[in-house]
């Protein structure tokens, strides 16, 4: 095998793989970190009432009221991608887009949180979520496949705390 | 302008009601955000361009929704929805509607 063959060797197989692997580690990496993230963020924000309803306590005078909303464009690692195609042949349960959902979803409602604090809003209702697909960037189905998450509810500013 | 995705704005009376308002964008990726997003892509996480590009249209398609409701004399918009669909490769459509009333 002289070098030439080598080396189309090494990009037919070779490189795919080398990604394949740095994708894992980097991408579990990420992951956790995420997580990690997550978890100290919602301590800091545990007690604010953010619900899914419209209904107010009646002993509760509103100042005014405003939208809020927070969003997060999410996307999978390649090897995690590659595993759900997979799976994809066989059906059965996703494992690897899971986390990524739960992800989006509890980033998406933080970021509505923290803004609604920020703007001085003491609690939010009717919080919805909303969950959209980006376009694929390639017509073959590969290439950027992010998962939008939206959280938007109605920010609300008591005219007295209890 | 009051906005509020309730069916009423908490602590305000509906006084009187104008009719459904909408506010849309249509936007396409931009060739280096793209490119950006790909090698992320690889890793995973958070795509930060396309969280902002998604979060700007989404603000444009609501101040559209406003002018349109203000040019009918309302002073707030309630039950307002966002919708999102991909209308063909590449391009997105941001979407926001609601019911434009006057409320005291």
């Amino acid at each position: 095998m002289d070098n030439v063959e080598k080396f189309n060797l090494f990009m037919q197989f070779g490189l795919p793989l080398a990604i394949l692997v740095f994708a894992y580690f980097i991408g579990n990496m990420i992951e956790r970190k995420h997580f990690r993230n997550l978890r100290k963020r919602e301590e800091a924000v545990q007690g604010y009432p953010v619900v899914s309803f419209e209904k107010l306590p009646q002993d509760w005078t509103v100042g005014s009221a405003g939208l809020v909303t927070g969003s997060v464009v999410v996307s999978l690692d390649y090897f995690k991608r590659v595993i759900a195609g997979l799976r994809g042949l066989i059906g059965g349960r996703i494992k690897t887009y899971e986390p990524l959902l739960d992800r989006a979803r509890r980033e998406a409602l933080l970021r509505l949180v923290e803004s609604a604090k920020r703007d001085g809003f003491d609690a939010v209702v009717n919080v919805r979520l909303e969950t959209s697909r980006l376009a694929n960037s390639r017509r073959d189905g590969k290439g950027t496949a992010g998962v939008e998450m939206l959280a938007f509810g109605t920010g609300i500013v008591l005219k007295k705390r209890w | 302008m009051i906005l509020s995705n309730t069916e009423s704005v908490p602590g305000r009376e509906i006084v009187e009601f104008y009719g459904v308002v909408t506010g849309n964008t249509v936007r396409a990726k931009h060739v280096g955000r793209d490119i950006m997003a790909g090698l992320k892509n690889i890793v995973g996480g958070e795509l930060s361009g396309y969280t902002e590009l998604l979060a700007d249209s989404r603000e444009e398609a609501t101040q559209r929704m406003i002018r349109q409701a203000e040019s009918m004399g309302a002073n707030a918009v309630v039950n307002v929805r966002y919708a999102t669909s991909s209308i063909s490769q590449g391009a997105a459509e941001l979407f926001a509607y609601g019911t434009a009333v006057q409320v005291r």
